[in-house]
């Protein structure tokens, strides 16, 4: 085991997939001898060649389009967008194109090309630079969309896009590329893609996070735990495709459920992910869903960014919301009966 | 750079002063342009059979449009030299990426009308194989495929394959940035692409003088370095040479190549259009006198390379095709609505699957009555509406 960074997890995931597979490029903005602005692919344009990793020309509509017509031509594009609110401009591709093209040509042209993006807040950038990008691209059918919260789940996640045959938009959480980990990433011990991770174990309500935000709800447990609430955190690892199956039964195990997410709440992936577990669980559960998100404001200016951002207390507040004092399950089938 | 070898660079890639041109309006020969080859005889004869097959295609599509075959049909009538030319300076394995006004030159390249017309019927977004047939899907949002042509371009160039791919495009869509990307790209890459604008003077109801102030559209070439020609899209002898030239400067590793043909597009937009409102009678009918298809069809006979009996034998070609169209559009389509969630993902997600499940017991309980275990219902031709590309 050794310490790892999901910044050099990432790299190492690009590493061994331009290794593995010839048909693997990497490519977009200062990927190349730079490495990137958060080198992410350092030393890939020296290891491996102008060839397999380079730079384009400043356009994110070009960097995807490009990628569109490499893909049909039988290579494996992984691009970069340099930062989540500079991947806008190339959206009229995602959307149009990269989404739709298997469906449009009935299987018969895909498009197995990953687009990472370093995404969300935490890291104090100012304004263009820290956007929740995710609920655009979760809701346009025909994408996946990834975003890992540990440095094993960085490698083994990218190594399953890059393999993938569909099209996946890799959400890299930048306030994680520098947090370190013990882990062996020769030997493979994350979940296979698409499946959730229950990182926690707890039998008083379950947290589901995603990306930036579980180690948000991995602290917030800790601390609930010293006052005796037994907090289950599930983390997503794939947004789509969504592991209903793994949420679903957390739920009913729990009884209760906080949705976390960094990203704004209105029309969020966590307002999916609340309608969701009410419709399959709601027989299991003991209070409303609750959300926990960032506010309904444009991504604030890094001195505020700490009031805007969930974290722990602002999910602890919603587990006191939880009504976990109440009599459990039985207490509305008495309302009646005492009135 | 030498200012006299800087002369020679800028120079090399601008397109002529006047619109290359072989062949006069009225037919006769015109002065013949330096720098390209007329192409020969026995090629003109042959696009000629192919504009001939075009235009019936065209008309006839048209036609099914207004019986409500059709939910809509972009017409390229007046670009048949255009439709034809492009295709013909290709050969069948380079890649060819057409917009939704191109469906004259994916008859061109042999596929299938009915299959053409998959997308306009309302049966599927794409009818054809595109990988088969090299043929990307017509594309709608203006001047995306002319990246992925791009893309495309440099991926043949990498793998050491000596084809090239064709974007086309339209007028107004030079002002899109995805066109401005692509030339950027392409020259940066060198990739072995040629883009072939189709001027046909409007964006739906925009004048080009309302699109741009470039002196043509083929000067778009020159910021980025791509060489540029403008060719009298009119004239079949013309695009073909300008388009087998432009189409040999990139298979020899020579760049990408920026073609602009001024044409003219003789209908409305689409059937759902009205285009009196911003154009008059008289500029169509200038054009018409222009008529690519008359102006082949009077130069070849002039030259005694065409007789009445071959263009007889051509027609009675279009009127079997056109018939045959007729046919297949008036047999029913038969579809199965559970196909829509067999391709958004190489893997149905459970989701996707158990909204499939819904939606086939709502099918089975839709034709009880008369099918009780058919399970895939079928819809109907598309009803007749209007809409715009
Ligand atoms: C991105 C985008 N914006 C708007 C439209 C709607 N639209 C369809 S065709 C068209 C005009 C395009 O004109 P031009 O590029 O000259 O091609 P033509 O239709 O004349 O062949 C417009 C505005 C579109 N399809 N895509
Ligand atoms: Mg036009």
């Amino acid at each position: 085991m050794a310490k790892v960074t999901m910044a050099q997890a990432l790299n190492t995931a690009l590493c061994d997939a331009l290794r593995e597979d010839e048909r693997v490029l990497v490519f977009g903005e200062d990927v190349g001898p730079l490495g990137g602005v958060f080198r992410i692919t350092d030393g890939l344009t020296r290891d491996f060649g102008e060839q397999r990793c380079f730079d384009t020309p400043l356009a994110e509509a070009g960097i995807v389009g490009l990628a569109v017509g490499m893909a049909m031509g039988g290579f494996r594009p992984v691009v970069e967008m340099q930062f989540d609110a500079f991947a806008y401009p190339a959206f009229e591709q995602i959307a149009s194109h990269v989404a739709k093209l298997r469906n449009r040509t009935r299987g018969r042209l895909t498009l197995p090309m990953v687009i990472r993006v370093p995404y969300a807040g935490g890291i104090g950038g100012v304004e263009h630079h820290c956007d929740s990008s995710e609920a655009y691209y979760a809701h346009t059918p025909g994408l996946k969309v990834v975003t890992p919260a540990t440095a094993e789940d960085a490698y083994w996640l990218l190594r399953d896009a890059v393999a993938d045959p569909d099209p996946v938009v890799f959400l890299e959480p930048k306030k994680l590329y520098w947090s370190r980990e013990d882990t062996d990433l020769e030997r493979r011990g994350a979940l296979p893609f698409g499946r959730a991770a229950i990182r926690r174990e707890g039998r008083d309500a379950t947290v589901v996070a995603y990306g930036p935000s579980v180690p948000v709800a991995l602290a917030a447990a800790e601390a609930a735990a010293t006052e005796g609430i037994q907090l289950e955190v599930v983390d997503l690892r794939t947004v789509v495709p969504f592991d209903d199956e793994t949420v679903s039964a957390s739920v009913r195990r729990t009884g209760r459920c906080v949705v976390v997410q960094e990203a704004q709440g209105f029309a969020g992936v966590g307002a999916e992910i609340a309608a969701r577990v009410q419709e399959r669980c709601f027989h299991s559960l003991a209070a409303p869903v609750l959300r926990v998100s960032g506010f309904d404001i444009p991504y604030p200016p890094p001195k505020l960014e700490h009031a805007h951002l969930p974290g722990v207390d602002r999910i602890l507040d919603a587990v006191d919301r939880l009504q976990l004092d109440d009599e459990p399950d039985t207490r509305h089938l008495l309302k009646g009966a005492v009135a | 750079m030498s200012v006299k070898s800087l002369r020679q660079t800028v120079q090399g890639l601008l397109p002529s002063l006047t619109p290359v041109r072989f062949v006069a309006e009225d037919g006769t020969p015109a002065k013949p342009p330096t720098g390209y080859t007329e192409p020969p005889a026995d090629q003109l004869r042959a696009a000629y059979r192919h504009m001939v097959l075009g235009r019936r295609f065209d008309t006839q599509a048209t036609a099914l449009t207004k019986q409500g075959r059709l939910a809509v049909y972009p017409s390229s009538r007046g670009q048949d030299a255009c439709q034809v030319g492009a295709v013909l300076a290709l050969r069948p394995t380079d890649w060819l990426f057409p917009t939704y006004r191109d469906s004259v030159a994916l008859v061109t390249r042999g596929i299938d009308p009915l299959e053409v017309l998959t997308l306009l019927r309302g049966d599927w977004h794409c009818g054809y194989d595109p990988a088969a047939t090299r043929t990307a899907p017509q594309c709608t949002p203006l001047a995306t495929q002319v990246l992925h042509a791009t893309g495309m371009a440099e991926s043949l160039r990498r793998k050491g394959e000596d084809g090239v791919a064709m974007a086309l495009v339209g007028d107004g869509a030079t002002s899109e940035g995805d066109f401005h990307e692509a030339l950027n790209f392409a020259a940066v890459f060198r990739a072995p692409v040629i883009f072939f604008v189709q001027n046909n003077k409007y964006a739906i109801s925009v004048p080009l003088a309302r699109q741009t102030a470039a002196p043509a559209l083929a000067y778009k070439g020159i910021g980025y370095g791509v060489r540029s020609e403008q060719v009298d899209g009119n004239d079949l002898a013309a695009v073909l040479a300008v388009l087998t030239a432009a189409v040999e400067h990139a298979r020899a590793g020579h760049g990408p190549f920026l073609v602009e043909a001024h044409t003219y597009r003789m209908d409305a937009h689409t059937n759902a259009d009205d285009a009196t409102r911003y154009r008059d009678d008289e500029e169509v009918e200038r054009w018409s006198a222009a008529d690519p298809l008359n102006r082949l069809e009077a130069y070849l006979r002039a030259r005694g390379v065409l007789t009445d009996e071959d263009v007889a034998a051509v027609r009675e070609q279009a009127e079997t095709m056109a018939a045959e169209l007729r046919a297949g559009m008036n047999a029913e389509s038969v579809l199965d609505p559970l196909e829509l969630f067999d391709h958004v993902y190489a893997e149905p997600t459970p989701q996707l699957r158990e909204q499939r499940a819904l939606l086939a017991s709502e099918l089975a309980e839709a034709t009880e009555p008369t099918e009780p275990t058919e399970s895939t219902g079928s819809v109907g031709s598309t009803t007749p509406q209007t809409q715009e590309g």
